[in-house]
């Protein structure tokens, strides 16, 4: 496990464009005039890799996330995706929504489908792709369900299918194990691991769980609260090759929960 | 990742359509097991009587069979449909268009909200003298005071159904990089419907009442004059037999609308709602 200060952030996020395929530039977010919800964040995302945004509720990582996602306007500084700045969504990023955000009207097919429908692929190629997508997540036979029809884990499964046929580079996830409940959320944390390492994703990912952040990432990236600014950079370097139980009993993996615990509790007093 | 069998999870509650009552769907027999008693009270009603100008339910239907044979009721309805069909059009067509621009441009709502606020909530009974002065006592003055009591319903309902549209569904659609198009076609407006809908069928309820109102107040014709002349003439059972028809005709225009929303726009509805 490696640790590096707040001040040593700023080298480790130096533009390294063949590793990096997010870089996030000197950002600033301010809400109205009065809240700060971001202060100056230089970070980069290593292609292929899983980055957490940790921290407590209300240091911006959501905020920080959305920008990355063009989904909001920073105040001050850019992002740059492939080397290029950003100013809105593009195709090589996708989003896993905190709550779904399913059509109701729409089938799980449909719904998996929609990126695709809104870049205008004939209904049969989108259709074909869905299905590949929801057997990928583990969904088959669920094609003509409504979400209404579905349980919490499995319309978070079409979300991110639905995110995974419009085959970006980049996901982003914002808490998307949130609305879910805890067995349920183990067991997708686990099929989304393998699932990953198959598709060969960067992923983002937003969360406020400690141990889904270990257990899921090769880089946390720790936020202070509002203004949310760069606390330290963890790499847990866990071994991926091990069973999810042995993960959960792996010496580094406790060790490092405890120490971003012990981080984070000073700002709950 | 993990199979997950189509019926696990689908937690749709055992639903009334299933059960069987008298080999009857149990939801239909209660359906018509209370149409059955409100008829039947009607008919004791009638039978006491609680009112000399209150007819029992056999003699109204006798009544209304009558009229459909020799035509009147047919006749009525052919001239009542008349600015009904076009105020109702005109309501449902301008209504929802400057609904959903109210809802989605806030210049458009600066406009028209006080006009549609004012007329609903203006007495328009009252009006209708002052649609005679402008309008004369024909068919556009008709179709005037439906519009006029059908339209704000329509409008209001489209304009808060557009404005409260799920702010996620629409960030989920900008981020799959959908066009403003696209948004409003196949995000805001399916997501308005059951409002949209709910306001088109209130809407064509009030404009039914805005057509008997003046086939009332401003020249007797169609049902209206149906219900005035049975009045005037003390022929309560043809007189409530109009009024049953314009019920049950405003019921199925009601349900058909209703259908359509699910067919087009909601066919989640269809399945375990």
């Amino acid at each position: 496990m490696s640790t590096t200060s707040a001040a040593a952030v700023e080298v480790t996020a130096a533009p390294t464009p063949q590793n990096d395929i997010v870089e996030v530039r000197e950002i600033t977010k301010f809400y109205g005039s009065d809240i700060h919800a971001l202060s100056n964040i230089n970070l980069g995302f290593p292609q292929g890799q899983m980055t957490t945004l940790l921290g407590p509720s209300g240091c911006g990582k959501t905020t920080l996330l959305k920008i990355i996602a063009g989904l909001l306007e920073p105040t001050e500084g850019q992002v740059l995706v492939h080397g290029k700045p950003v100013t809105g969504p593009g195709p090589e990023r996708a989003f896993v929504f905190q709550d779904f955000a399913l059509l109701p009207w729409a089938t799980v097919t449909r719904n998996v489908a929609f990126g695709l429908e809104l870049t205008g692929k004939p209904k049969a190629e989108r259709e074909e792709l869905a299905r590949h997508y929801i057997e990928e997540v583990g969904l088959s036979g669920f094609g003509n369900k409504y979400p209404h029809e579905l349980s919490g884990g499995m319309r978070q499964r079409v979300g991110l299918a639905r995110a995974l046929a419009v085959n970006a580079d980049v996901l982003m996830m914002d808490e998307p194990f949130s609305a879910v409940d805890e067995q349920t959320r183990r067991k997708f944390q686990e099929d989304l691991l393998l699932l990953l390492a198959q598709e060969k994703k960067t992923v983002i990912f937003v969360t406020h769980s400690i141990e889904e952040a270990v257990y899921v990432s090769d880089q946390i990236v720790m936020l202070s609260p509002r203004p949310g600014r760069i606390k330290s950079i963890i790499r847990p370097e866990i071994s991926r090759d091990a069973s999810a139980d042995e993960i959960r009993r792996d010496k580094r993996y406790l060790d490092t929960v405890e120490e971003i615990w012990t981080d984070l509790r000073e700002y709950l007093d | 990742m993990a199979e997950l069998s189509p019926n696990a999870g689908t937690t749709i509650l055992p639903s009334l359509e299933e059960s069987k009552l008298f080999g009857l769907p149990k939801m239909l027999f209660f359906r018509i097991l209370s149409v059955v008693l409100v008829f039947a009270i009607w008919e004791i009603c009638g039978l006491i009587p609680i009112s000399i100008a209150f007819p029992t339910f056999t003699g109204t239907m006798r009544a209304l069979f009558e009229m459909i044979f020799d035509g009147r009721v047919i006749y009525a309805y052919a001239e009542t449909l008349k600015p009904l069909g076009v105020g109702v059009l005109i309501s449902g067509f301008f209504g929802v268009s400057i609904g959903v621009s109210m809802g989605l441009n806030r210049r458009s709502q600066w406009f028209w909200e006080p006009i549609f606020v004012v007329l609903q909530a203006s007495p328009v009974a009252a009006l209708i003298p002052l649609i005679t002065y402008a309008y004369g006592i024909g068919l556009t003055a008709k179709t005037v005071a439906v519009i006029m009591l059908a339209s704000p319903i329509i409008v209001l309902n489209t304009y808060k159904a557009v404005r409260h549209a799920n702010p996620s569904l629409i960030q989920m659609c900008k981020s799959f990089q959908g066009s403003r198009f696209q948004e409003i076609w196949m995000v805001i407006i399916p997501n308005a419907a059951p409002v949209i809908f709910a306001g088109l069928r209130l809407g064509v309820a009030a404009g039914f009442i805005g057509v008997i109102l003046a086939e009332l107040l401003i020249t007797p014709t169609g049902v209206g004059d149906l219900i005035s002349y049975n009045r005037a003439i003390a022929d309560y059972e043809y007189m409530y037999a109009a009024v049953f028809t314009v019920i049950v005709f405003s019921a199925i225009l009601v349900s058909f609308l209703e259908t359509v929303e699910v067919k087009y726009f909601r066919p989640e509805k269809k399945k375990g709602q």
